[in-house]
């Protein structure tokens, strides 16, 4: 009787502690200065308010989707939320691993009364996607080289101009908005960038314009690298997401510089994982309403140089939460900075990026 | 002969040995099991990707039979039938949101087919019935392309060599396998630069490590148990760690060109490139492995005895021969099994070359790393680790021939 008692006792205890289990959600995002921005400006509001629900940090967002449908072969995804760029979200999409969300019923409208579909606008790229930030990749510079006589470049062909500007420069190690910029500088026209880039003789003409410049390039493949490089001083300028710069620049008064000439904008923002058990979808659900509201959105960028999604955030965005600094300046779509842009194409990209990486990549080996 | 119970005395003795085989299997069996399947099953279902392709027949499966009858050499854009079943496969496909995943799998071969499914798949709600070849053309440009509809009826089986061929830098056009064009090569250059660099690495840490083994074994217990611990705290360090912290002295700006150039052995503009090239990833490479060589190397001398040395040397030989002809040989097993587990483990590395390589620094496992992590291209990635996989077990071979597997120690 006893030993019953204490079998049932156990039970429970068991059935409780797998209760508060239940509450917990896997928010998977890309680690560092971006993940405690949306610690401070999402998940603490959100757990302050939903006192049982605990969020649980993972930092694997750059090999999300191989990981996504890794658990989804196995049967058993345990991610509830993953932040990803743009680009990863309409693969997922493609690939049936992300949930289709619905922007009239599934999200927030706009103080106003503007449905959330109308304050993302154009930015709802995938049906899949719900954008969080407007991020840039985008050029900084030190601004102490003695070689350069006081000249100080503010056009995106001084990369490629090594007498003007010579010394080291670091681009990423794969040819997207490389071989963009390079047509630019080569005498494409903006809006013909995407045809030329279509055939073979344009990718051969743009990986030409890069040849000129390659023995003076460091390539990187991870964010943090040419910040690090421009610190160094083993760069003189480098391209990298423009958060990263600002932290350089503001947060480590290092002698760097933004050069905003035809900064390429990208995406970031959420994915639901297709094939969640309805209890947990509802949650993930629950948080993104939150997560991307007006007011939610304009706070994140308290806290990092990345530009609110929705039309609605940008007037709310105020100063750094820490430094006390005006961050409208520092966002990659304010208009001094946003004079001559790209955006990410994203079509142009999913049919050509494995073709044209092939050949970066071969062009670069050898 | 009889044992004592009666039985054949053979008999009775394979009895008795094949119940110490099961009982020794036993033993191991938990083992055994465990590396089956968390091991080799997921390493077969991995590999069987690279010739895999059920995908497009599932997906499409009428209008691949369909395109049976279609002859790419004929110039001309499939007929009626095959865009009648085009439609009816993609209705089907569209609903369950399969046909984007096709698409995608068949981008691999012919850039322009995720689009055009993409956005073709949008609009075949809409279709009408009858003259489907018609709205197909109206509807995309790509349904008017030979070299889409060719595309689509070589990657039509259940199974396809098409990875293989990418991971030899070949395709099929329709007349054979060939080579690619000179700017779209790059698998077989990057596999010969892995070997290569793997056996350079290999080499420098022979020379490196062997006579510190040496010093190892030869050394009173006190003192080298102490360098003893040399070796292995780089060891037991992340490996991360070590990358970057070579990063900092050898980029151009770090300690070694700034020491350099301070003492005035270099001029301030003509500071050293040793990072972010091949030296780097070798550099880098050889401190990183150098304890799987120095370790078997200084349990294999462990074992030598002093006195043979000496031996020789009280006959007479000199310094050289007592080593070269006494020493070494004995130590030969230990530099085998050194060699091995180096070569074997750089072949397949990618953090460091991916940190230090620059871009004629890296290896193949970086494009395999690639092709799993960011373009999902799976087959492609399970065909090239299947080659090295090959390839290993190629050296193992010859190595086992040349030198005898036997002849491996690990102490």
């Amino acid at each position: 009787m006893k030993l019953t008692k204490l079998f049932l006792g156990a039970a429970t205890a068991a059935l409780c502690v797998s209760a508060v289990q239940a509450q917990e959600m896997t928010i998977v995002s890309w680690g560092g200065a971006y993940s405690k921005s949306q610690l401070r400006a999402y998940h603490e509001p959100y757990m302050a308010k939903n006192a049982g629900v605990s969020i649980i940090n993972d930092e694997s967002a750059a090999e999300a989707v191989a990981k996504l449908r890794a658990m989804a072969e196995a049967g058993n995804t345990t991610w509830d939320v993953v932040d990803v760029v743009a680009s990863d979200a309409i693969r997922l999409c493609d690939e049936g691993l992300a949930m289709e969300i619905d922007p009239e019923t599934q999200l927030a409208p706009a103080p106003d009364g503007t449905s959330a579909a109308d304050d993302f606008g154009d930015l709802m790229v995938s049906e899949c996607f719900i954008p969080q930030i407007v991020y840039s990749t985008t050029f900084g510079y030190r601004s102490d080289v003695a070689e350069w006589g006081g000249k100080e470049p503010d056009d995106i062909c001084d990369v490629f101009d090594l007498e003007a500007f010579p010394g080291k420069r670091s681009l990423e190690k794969r040819p997207i908005n490389n071989v963009e910029w390079a047509l630019l500088c080569d005498g494409v026209a903006p809006d013909d960038v995407y045809s030329v880039l279509e055939t073979p003789e344009g990718v051969d003409r743009a990986l030409a314009k890069l040849g000129t410049i390659r023995d003076s390039v460091i390539w990187w493949s991870a964010g943090a690298e040419t910040p690090q490089r421009l610190a160094d001083g083993e760069i003189v300028m480098g391209s990298t997401y423009n958060g990263r710069l600002f932290s350089v620049i503001e947060e480590q008064k290092q002698p760097v510089k933004m050069l905003w000439d035809w900064q390429v904008f990208d995406l970031d923002g959420w994915i639901i994982p297709a094939g969640l058990s309805d209890e947990r979808k509802a949650r993930a659900l629950d948080y993104i309403y939150f997560a991307t509201d007006t007011q939610r959105l304009a706070d994140q960028a308290k806290y990092i140089s990345y530009g609110p999604a929705r039309a609605s955030s940008a007037p709310l965005v105020g100063k750094h939460a820490d430094l006390g600094i005006d961050m409208a300046p520092h966002m990659p779509t304010d208009p001094d900075n946003a004079k001559n842009t790209l955006l990410y194409n994203y079509e142009f990209w999913a049919d050509y990026r494995d073709d044209i990486d092939a050949k970066f990549q071969a062009w670069l080996a050898k | 002969m009889l044992a004592a119970d009666g039985t054949p005395l053979k008999a009775s003795l394979a009895r008795a040995l094949r119940r110490q085989k099961l009982r020794a299997l036993m033993l191991i069996a938990p083992l055994l099991l465990f590396v089956v399947l968390t091991f080799i099953a997921p390493i077969v279902d991995m590999l069987w990707r690279s010739i895999e392709n059920q995908l497009v027949p599932e997906t499409l499966p009428r209008t691949v039979e369909a395109l049976k009858d279609w002859n790419p050499k004929s110039g001309e854009v499939p007929g009626e039938a095959v865009f009648a079943a085009l439609a009816a496969d993609l209705q089907i496909a569209v609903k369950a949101k399969t046909h984007t995943r096709v698409a995608s799998r068949l981008n691999y071969e012919q850039p322009g087919i995720a689009s055009l499914f993409r956005q073709s798949g949008r609009k075949v709600k809409r279709l009408e019935e009858g003259n489907y070849r018609e709205q197909f053309l109206d509807m995309h440009d790509g349904w008017g392309s030979i070299a889409v509809w060719s595309t689509i009826k070589r990657f039509s089986g259940d199974y396809t060599a098409g990875y293989f061929l990418n991971a030899v830098d070949m395709e099929n056009t329709g007349d054979g396998a060939q080579f690619k064009s000179e700017d779209q090569q790059i698998y077989l250059f990057l596999f010969g630069r892995t070997f290569l660099l793997s056996v350079t690495i290999t080499f420098t840490c022979l020379l490196l490590g062997y006579p510190l083994a040496w010093l190892l074994a030869t050394l009173p217990v006190r003192t080298s148990n102490l360098l003893m611990i040399l070796v292995l705290l780089p060891f037991w360090t992340s490996l991360l760690v070590r990358t970057s912290a070579w990063i900092v002295l050898l980029q151009q700006e770090g300690v070694i060109n700034d020491t350099l150039v301070t003492i005035g052995i270099l001029d301030d503009n003509n500071r050293l490139q040793m990072m972010f090239n091949q030296t780097g990833t070798i550099i880098a490479m050889t401190h990183i492995l150098l304890p799987f060589m120095i370790l078997p190397l200084y349990s294999v001398m462990k074992t030598i005895p002093p006195s043979y040395v000496r031996a020789a040397k009280s006959l007479g030989a000199t310094d050289w021969t007592a080593f070269w002809r006494v020493y070494f040989p004995q130590s030969v097993p230990g530099i085998g099994a050194g060699a091995i587990l180096v070569f074997i483990v750089a072949i397949g590395y990618y953090i460091t070359p991916e940190l230090v390589g620059g871009t004629d620094g890296i290896f193949i496992s970086n494009r395999i790393a690639y092709h799993i992590s960011s373009s999902l291209n799976w087959g492609l990635g399970a065909a090239l680790g299947v080659i090295l996989l090959g390839v290993v077990l190629i050296f193992y071979w010859t190595y086992d021939k040349i030198v005898g597997i036997d002849n491996v120690k690990l102490g």
